[in-house]
């Protein structure tokens, strides 16, 4: 195997291009023939082993005899002719390897990997916010048990008042030796949130609040004693219904897409006057009418409305109970609000049939969510 | 409620618009017009759905009076058309009258009619009802629907002879028995409000009726009641009798004080023209001033043109609603206006709207007649600052890390069974008047849904379940409920053995090294002790979780008890975890380490150890160090393989590779293969060195009882 070490008489260039050149030749000449491991193994042992391996023998020779002058040429050669076998070597085995593997069948499905899901309420509910977030609302929470005083008497809805039956309440049992205001309950709807933050904060105030409800309502496909609402508040000086409206057209247009339009209705709720109805028109037909909006072009979406002069008389009273100014001051201060149901855009934007399946944690339903 | 188009309209004879324009107009304000049909009489039949607090357009003289608003075309006066006075035929004397209950009863009207003969209504009455499916009973009957249908106020007709002396206005005798219309008895209260005469109870106030005194084919005479009522009573009464009737809903939230003579006078001129008859004297009106003071006579409000700019702010054509707009539409409504000064009125209330009370309810209607959709679409300015919730930030991360973990989020029921709260929560808080049985307890743990959900997906052949809900517990006591947002993780079928983990302990090991993952994300050191667990957790097969030392949560396969109790076969494992304490503590800020450019070294171990010494032994000796192996240079320890006797259990792993045999798995020990790194920043490791420390390793373990093998 080991070859005769040729003799170097000169260390002139034209010597050293005239072997490096016999030397590349050989080495391209045995490259095309690296068909085999064994030829692999002989053309790596021939050149680079340990021992005998040519480059090795080559180089110790001619740097040991060379003139220092010369000394840096050829190591430069050196390295050259190494990368040539190096790259022989490499080139090989990939050639051998598209010679002999096995070809894969890229049809068959990738390994499962496993990811889980985002519940279709959660998702839809940090949209919303993200939304009014861009639009500088803060994110409000509050507790889900709360007390008659902030689901109901301070947002207008005296005691024994007819709008108390629109919302069926599930109480927390021993209430009845406890003053009315103080009795607990499930909030029916996210607006408490809307006194405590005014309790806590002076105006101006920007605030979107989701969060999971209950009401005394028997299950059926689109009914859930546990629900969703995301609510908007915002108070300042001057802000008038025209804002209110610009504020929602804008917020469905960010959510739906900007071909959405919207369109208000008088409505009643006791905590806002005047009150409205929002619909959008319908997402699915463009307003042409189709089945999902009962062929009216309009889908109903949310409740709004400017904040009633008395939700801002009983924040006041409660803060001067409090020890805290009386700032909302009903002949500077106005401000709006606003509610939707979170299940039911879920289940419109997702097409979900039964609010129940939301609340089931069935993985056929919710791993179609990943 | 129904509306035909063809009765509107005869309130509105200048009316131009059609029929579906009319319908478009009213539902843009609030009046809203769900569903239209062809009428049998003639014109459309309107599906009203009128806000509950619009009870005076509930009929059809009211939508009337809402179209003369927003169309400015005249309105037929009831005054002079309907609710026209009723002259007396024959001379009589007033009949009889008492209000004894005046705090209760506001105004009380009545008529006498003398010879009608009782048969079916005709005309009109029976061309408008069949037009509306409106059952017919008898014309006296018939009529009082009408002038429901027509105006909104709720009329009685009884049969006179049937009535002993006068009518007397009262309170129930506490246990005073009354039966009904409807036909039922009711036993009464002393907070019932009675039409009664000098005898016995006639009729329930303002809610139904009295069966002995209800006009028959028999009646010969006639008495006419139309009264007003105070809607908290009438409210009660209905309530505590369990009847919601037309009357009482109109009562309840206020009718229109002035209407009582103008409709008694309409149910008196068509019982004439039904069943004919003679009216007997004077009509009675006796009125209660206090309460005509605080409905009809209510003092005027003030209104300020400025106020309605302000709340409303700008309109899409630019000229804002102006002084002339606002008085055009409030008058058009029944207010009556006077300029108390510059750009400001006093505004007398109309009767029939007791909704208006305030400036605002007024710019509201000003508002509602101008149409919502004229307004421009404005966004405020806003100069206060965001403010991000303080644990938004450890929120999304539980959520991404779970998720990215192939966990997938669900949300179940808030309430418990007592049975489970007991079994998961040792306490909780009972609902007064819960859903079911089932749902008789706020959850004191998120453990019991998330053991629902489990069950849900195994019994419909979902056999591999990972899930995690995050959602509020609740603790504390009916007196005082504290909340806090919990975290559970549920986990069932699916998992694969490995050469660490059989086949039925591999679940609970990728449960704990799902809760290890999370909780690295968070500052603090993660443990986990098998010590002081809960009962529905199998004895052996559950843990603490710790965080910085402190317990954060609970997990462990669900006892065959709770297994049994939800029929399932196949082992469940559940976390819970305090979410609230993971919010509150700091997201761990991640450092970098200089990797090292020296060369890593690696050996294995193959040790056969008694049970009694657990992994957290066998790490502690080792990681505990020595003088001369820093611990920086034992960069990991850590268990490639175990073996344990099969016999009686699966999971025999031999053919593996590195499965250690000889006396493996001997019973009451096990034979462990470690894998220990050393590797150091500062220099390549010698082999003098590694030997050492190699050694030091062997002697920690055979120090623990393990027996090195060959």
């Amino acid at each position: 195997m080991s070859k005769a070490i040729p003799e170097l008489k000169q260390y002139d260039e034209a010597e050293l291009d005239r072997v490096f050149a016999e030397l590349e030749a050989e080495v391209a000449a045995q490259s095309s023939e690296l068909t085999s491991d064994e030829a692999m193994e002989s053309f790596r042992l021939e050149w680079l082993g340990r021992k005998q391996g040519r480059l090795g023998q080559l180089s110790a020779a001619w740097l040991k005899s060379a003139p220092a002058e010369a000394k840096k040429s050829l190591g430069v050669r050196f390295n050259r002719l190494k990368a040539q076998i190096e790259e022989a070597r490499t080139a090989s085995v990939v050639t051998e390897m598209k010679a002999t593997g096995v070809s894969l069948d890229v049809s068959l499905p990738g390994a499962a990997q496993r990811m889980g899901a985002e519940h279709p309420l959660v998702k839809t509910m940090a949209e919303i916010v993200s939304v009014f977030q861009r639009m500088g609302y803060s994110v409000g929470l509050g507790p889900e048990v709360e007390t008659d005083f902030y689901n109901f008497e301070a947002l207008n809805f005296p005691p024994n008042h007819p709008a108390r039956d629109t919302q069926d309440t599930l109480v927390v049992a021993g209430q009845d030796a406890k003053p009315l205001r103080e009795r607990l309950l499930m909030r029916t709807h996210t607006s408490p949130v809307q006194i405590r933050s005014m309790l806590e904060q002076a105006p101006p105030l920007r605030l979107v609040i989701p969060g999971k409800v209950h009401r005394n309502d028997a299950a059926d496909a689109t009914h859930s004693p546990v629900f969703h609402q995301v609510e908007g508040l915002c108070v300042d000086t001057n802000i008038t219904f025209s804002d209110l409206k610009g504020t929602l057209d804008h917020a469905m247009k960010a959510f739906f897409g900007s071909a959405v339009k919207t369109r208000f209705f008088p409505s009643f709720f006791p905590f806002t006057e005047p009150s409205a109805d929002v619909q959008i028109s319908c997402i699915f037909c463009g307003g042409k009418g189709c089945r999902k909006c009962k062929h009216s072009g309009w889908i109903e979406l949310l409740g709004c409305g400017m904040v009633d002069p008395a939700v801002f008389a009983s924040v006041n009273q409660r803060r001067v109970e409090m020890g805290r100014e009386p700032v909302y001051d009903t002949g500077k201060i106005s401000g709006f609000a606003f509610g939707m149901g979170v299940d039911r855009i879920a289940m419109m934007k997702y097409g979900i049939s039964d609010i129940g399946l939301l609340y089931s944690g069935d993985m056929r339903f919710l791993e179609q969510f990943a | 409620m129904n509306i035909l188009t063809k009765w509107l309209r005869s309130y509105l004879p200048e009316l131009a618009v059609d029929d579906r324009q009319l319908a478009e107009d009213l539902t843009l304000r609030g009046i809203a017009v769900e569903g239209e049909f062809d009428a049998a009489c003639g014109g459309r039949l309107y599906e009203m759905d009128i806000t509950t607090n619009r009870v005076d357009a509930m009929n059809h003289y009211g939508v009337a009076r809402e179209a003369a608003a927003i169309y400015d075309v005249a309105l037929k006066p009831l005054r002079e058309g309907i609710g026209a006075a009723v002259a007396e035929t024959k001379p009589g004397a007033g009949f009889p009258v008492r209000i004894e209950a005046t705090d209760l009863c506001g105004r009380f009207t009545a008529r006498v009619i003398r010879g009608v003969s009782v048969g079916p209504s005709a005309g009109l009455i029976a061309e408008y009802f069949a037009a509306l499916g409106q059952k017919q009973i008898s014309a006296p009957v018939d009529v009082t629907n009408f002038g429901w249908l027509a105006m909104g106020q709720p009329t009685h007709v009884f049969d006179l002879d049937k009535i002993a002396g006068g009518i007397v206005v009262r309170r129930a005798r506490a246990g005073e028995r009354l039966q009904l219309l409807d036909g039922t008895e009711k036993t009464l209260v002393a907070d019932d409000l009675v039409i009664a005469d000098e005898v016995k109870a006639l009729g329930l106030a303002g809610v139904m009726g009295g069966w002995e005194s209800r006009v028959t084919e028999e009646t010969k005479n006639i008495l006419v009641e139309a009264a007003w009522f105070d809607p908290a009573a009438i409210r009660a009464s209905s309530r505590r009798h369990g009847l919601h009737t037309d009357a009482s809903h109109r009562f309840e939230r206020g009718a229109d004080f002035e209407a009582a003579p103008l409709a008694n006078h309409l149910v008196t001129r068509m019982v004439v023209e039904q069943s004919g008859g003679e009216v007997v004297g004077p009509l009675v009106d006796v009125v209660v001033s206090e309460w005509a003071a605080k409905t009809a006579q209510r003092k005027a409000i003030s209104l300020k043109v400025s106020e309605v700019e302000r709340h409303l702010g700008a309109t899409a054509d630019g000229l804002g609603i102006g002084e002339a707009v606002v008085a055009q539409y409030l008058s058009a409504l029944g207010c009556g206006l006077t300029q108390s000064s510059e750009g400001e009125y006093a505004v007398k209330l109309p009767s029939w709207r007791l909704d208006l009370e305030r400036e605002i309810d007024l710019i509201e209607e000003v508002a509602r007649v101008y149409g919502y959709n004229r307004f421009a679409d404005t966004l405020p300015s806003f100069a206060g600052a965001v403010r991000e919730l303080p644990h938004a930030l450890q929120e999304a991360t539980i959520r991404e890390t779970l998720r990215g973990m192939g966990c997938t989020e669900a949300i179940s029921s808030t309430f418990t069974s007592a049975e489970e709260a007991e079994v998961f929560g040792g306490s909780a808080v009972a609902m007064g008047n819960p859903l079911s049985a089932e749902a008789g307890m706020l959850r004191p743990s998120l453990a019991p849904g998330m053991a629902t959900m489990l069950a849900h997906n195994l019994h419909r052949d979902v056999n591999s379940v990972r899930l995690f809900e995050m959602g509020t517990v609740f603790e504390g006591s009916t007196a005082e409920v504290k909340e806090r947002v919990g975290l559970a993780l549920g986990a069932t079928g699916g998992a694969v053995a490995t050469a660490l983990y059989k086949s039925e302990d591999a679940l609970f090991y990728e449960t704990k090294g799902a809760i290890e993952a999370l909780l690295r994300k968070f500052e603090g050191e993660v443990g986990f002790d098998a010590n002081a667990l809960p009962g529905w957790i199998a004895v052996g097969r559950g843990a603490r979780v710790l965080l910085g030392g402190e317990t954060v949560g609970v997990f462990g396969e669900l006892s065959s008890a709770e297994l049994q109790a939800r029929k399932l076969r196949q082992p469940c494992v559940i976390a819970t975890i305090d979410a609230q304490r993971l919010f509150e503590t700091k997201l761990r800020q991640p450092m970098s380490r200089e990797v090292s450019r020296f060369q890593a070294v690696e050996r294995d171990f193959s040790f056969v150890f008694p049970d009694a010494v657990t992994w957290a032994a066998i790490e502690g000796a080792l990681r505990g160090g020595s003088a001369e192996l820093k611990m920086e240079e034992l960069r990991s320890v850590r268990p490639v393989e175990i073996f344990r006797d099969a016999k009686g259990r699966s999971g025999d792993q031999t053919g593996k590779q590195r499965t250690p045999t000889g006396n493996a798995g001997a019973a009451g020990s096990y034979s462990l293969l470690l894998r220990v790194v050393f590797q150091s920043n500062e220099r390549t490791l010698t082999e003098e060195e590694i030997t050492r420390w190699t050694e030091w390793v062997v002697a920690q373990l055979t120090g623990l009882g393990g027996t090195q093998r060959a």
